[in-house]
């Protein structure tokens, strides 16, 4: 019984004493930290995606209360008006940045690119990249192996069996920009999110003359330049043979999409313009 | 007998089809494309346009920069083209296509088949024709000749190393080369002695050629050629591997990367290379063809071909008797180190010593299953690497692990996945790690 009574004691008194050391200790050597970043992190999405190029959610909160410019710093999952309140929580100023989507910018699906080889080695698009063209005789086109799907954190990426293309869930998407990183081929862009998921794009990364963009796949862009005549807002513009569609300046007006000779022109959650428009014949005769 | 002292696979060497068969020349291309880059460095610079009429030995497109080759035309005619054209793993470069008439040779090309052998020229004056002719590594790495030639300042060779090794299974470019034209390959060694100051050379060929040895031997012994002897070694590859072939030869280890060869005392010259010396100091000509094996288990007539540059693979493979039917893999190298072509249409080029045709179920890989940890690849690595973990951190992307544990240092000569009992892709994962790290180094050295 003492030796139990006795045992008891020691701890307990042992306890106190190191409990009230390790109080001073503590007080000693206190890291004073500014406890708005405790806050900001509260308000960033805690998704730890690494999206605005810090190691996670604690490391930017910590840049946003440092830094006295922050208008650099932006959380793509949070999106532009999250930004705007940490901003003003922190007496500081940033502009709001309107909300992205990564879009797949490859329309090859197996049916318009066929495929000309076979390859059986590492299923990694960094892997085929490093060693040839892929198995289609497009060398800008979807390798097809997804890293993209690997790398999205948010289950937004997966793989379409049938066409061996790549789809992004728009509403999964935080545009954080990991899928632009793991793509070899720099397919995925993060381009403006507009509501109800709509979006037009130019479905083609060739920079290959127009013939030898026919000759590996139906659903290239030639750099015609077709639709650049047809934009009334000036947001096309052709490079290398390639159309590019800003979409800062696109007004979604679709005039461009019908003009397209290959289909390479994606429209998304949207139904194109009447495919032959004929207005004045038309009215012409409701006229009649 | 000599040979390498780790790692090494010894697979079967396949050379029966093609070693002996004489080298036939191949009738001349009536079109070839002519890519910027066909060696290792920066691409050259295309100095002819469309619709310039070209000289065969002409040049057509000048170095840029140090580490860069000058490119000649391979026949006479007209430019085509100059641009853009997917190459034989259908990667778009820059090439120049010309359109043959006739094969009218630059005048101060001496075309005469007798040997050359005397040189009074100095080692600078060497070292600037080679450079002028375009000459690289023929091997299959491609290394401009004339920069491996210019030693750094502070250093000595004291030995120079022909590689006669082919170690590479079904290719005999380099053993029909050494068997015919011994004499002029003999003294592109004692040219390169000259440029390089060095009173000894040996060329090191693997015992499956004992006929290459006794040939060269004979030739040395006769010519009275000074300082160089053939030695025989142990076949085993990757022994044409240039750190290897200076193990196997002099015992000495060259450092991890950045060091070269020449930092303890050797340079590694290809036999094929010596040849294309030669021709380029006593003859003038610049290198414009080349010997090309090519092989096959189910090819009709597989040889070995001289061939002009710029000549697509599917004519080649059209003189050895086209491809068999079904599904087949075409090399552009031996099955260990080449490269898949995917468009046949491509030309060949001055890296090119052999096209391979694997058919059938060879030339599919095992089915890919989970590591067993037996270290098999690790036993194998002439680099004394642990390629299961290399190929795993590229796999996890942890770069800087992949870094620490020396991935740069791997010669890429796929032991590791010869071996691997499980089939894995070893080399493919182990090659993207190895680019990134190598970029990340490059980036750093920038920064500072």
């Amino acid at each position: 019984m003492n030796a139990l009574l006795l045992t008891v004691l020691t701890l307990s008194v042992l306890g106190g004493i190191l409990a009230v050391i390790l109080y001073f200790v503590a007080q000693r050597f206190k890291v004073e930290e500014d406890p708005r970043i405790d806050d900001v992190e509260k308000m960033l999405p805690g998704a730890n995606c690494g999206g605005c190029g810090f190691a996670g959610c604690r490391s930017m909160a910590e840049a946003l209360v440092k830094r006295d410019d922050i208008s650099t710093l932006y959380c793509p999952v949070a999106g532009g008006k999250t930004m705007v309140d940490i901003a003003g929580y922190l007496g500081k100023t940033t502009q709001e940045k309107g909300p992205q989507v990564a879009t797949m910018l490859c329309g090859g699906t197996c049916q318009k690119r066929p495929k000309v080889n076979h390859y059986d080695g590492a299923k990694s698009c960094a892997v085929v990249n490093t060693l040839y063209v892929g198995e289609s005789a497009c060398a800008f086109g979807c390798l097809g192996y997804g890293d993209c799907v690997a790398s999205c954190q948010f289950g937004a990426i997966t793989m379409n069996p049938e066409t061996g293309l790549v789809e992004i869930d728009p509403d999964k998407c935080t545009a954080c920009g990991a899928c632009v990183k793991a793509c070899p081929k720099a397919l995925i862009e993060l381009r403006k999110k507009w509501p109800k998921n709509r979006a037009i794009y130019v479905a083609c990364r060739s920079k290959s003359r127009g013939a030898v963009v026919m000759k590996a796949c139906k659903a290239g862009c030639i750099g015609c330049g077709k639709c650049e005549k047809a934009c009334p807002f000036g947001a096309i513009t052709i490079d290398n043979n390639l159309a590019y569609i800003d979409p800062e300046k696109c007004k979604l007006c679709r005039k461009c999409v019908n003009e397209c000779p290959t289909g390479a022109i994606h429209i998304a959650n949207m139904e194109p313009l009447p495919k032959e428009p004929k207005p004045s014949a038309e009215k012409a005769e409701q006229k009649a | 007998m000599r040979t390498f002292p780790i790692g090494g696979i010894h697979p079967s060497d396949n050379k029966k089809w093609s070693k002996d068969m004489a080298i036939e020349v191949m009738e001349l291309p009536d079109e070839v494309a002519i890519p910027m880059i066909q060696h290792i460095g920066a691409p050259a610079i295309p100095i002819v346009a469309k619709g310039d009429k070209v000289l065969t030995g002409q040049l057509i497109a000048q170095a840029s920069g140090f580490v860069s080759a000058n490119i000649h035309s391979p026949i006479s005619g007209t430019v085509k083209a100059v641009d853009i054209f997917p190459n034989g793993q259908g990667l778009h470069r820059q090439m120049i296509v010309i359109t043959r008439e006739g094969d009218e040779w630059v005048e101060s090309i001496d075309r005469s088949k007798e040997l050359k052998r005397e040189c009074s020229l100095t080692p600078a004056e060497i070292i600037a024709k080679i450079k002028d002719a375009g000459v690289v590594g023929m091997g299959g790495a491609t290394f401009p000749t004339h920069v491996k030639l210019s030693i750094p300042d502070g250093q000595k060779a004291e030995i120079l190393i022909i590689n006669g090794v082919e170690c590479e299974p079904y290719l005999t470019s380099d053993y029909r080369t050494m068997l015919e034209r011994g004499e002029e390959l003999l003294t592109g060694v004692e040219i390169l002695m000259r440029a390089l100051r060095v009173e000894r050379a040996v060329i090191g060929v693997e015992n499956n050629k004992p006929d290459a040895v006794a040939h060269l031997r004979e030739l040395i012994a006769k010519g009275n050629y000074r300082g160089i002897e053939v030695m025989a070694l142990k076949t085993r590859y990757p022994q044409g591997g240039e750190k290897q072939l200076i193990a196997a030869i002099t015992g000495r280890q060259v450092a991890p990367p950045p060091a070269l060869p020449i930092s303890v005392g050797a340079v590694v010259c290809n036999a094929s290379t010596s040849v294309a010396v030669y021709e380029a100091v006593q003859k003038n000509k610049p290198l414009i063809e080349r010997v090309v094996t090519i092989t096959g288990k189910d090819i009709a007539h597989p040889s070995n071909y001289l061939l002009r540059f710029g000549v697509s693979f599917k004519s080649l493979i059209a003189k050895a008797g086209g491809l068999p039917e079904g599904d087949v893999k075409v090399l552009n190298g031996g099955p260990m180190m080449g490269r898949s072509v995917v468009a046949i249409d491509a030309p060949i080029i001055k890296g090119c010593s052999g096209v391979t045709i694997i058919s059938g179920a060879e030339a599919e890989r095992g089915k890919e299953q989970a590591c067993i940890k037996c270290a098999k690849c690790v036993s194998v690595c002439p680099m004394g690497l642990e390629p299961y973990l290399l190929a795993k951190l590229a796999r996890k992307q942890l770069w800087d692990r992949a870094e620490e544990h020396n991935t740069i240092d791997c010669i890429e000569c796929g032991c590791c996945s010869y071996t691997c009992p499980s089939s894995l892709p070893l080399l493919d994962y182990i090659r993207i790690g190895k680019q990134t790290v190598m970029g990340n180094i490059r980036a750093r050295a920038i920064k500072k």
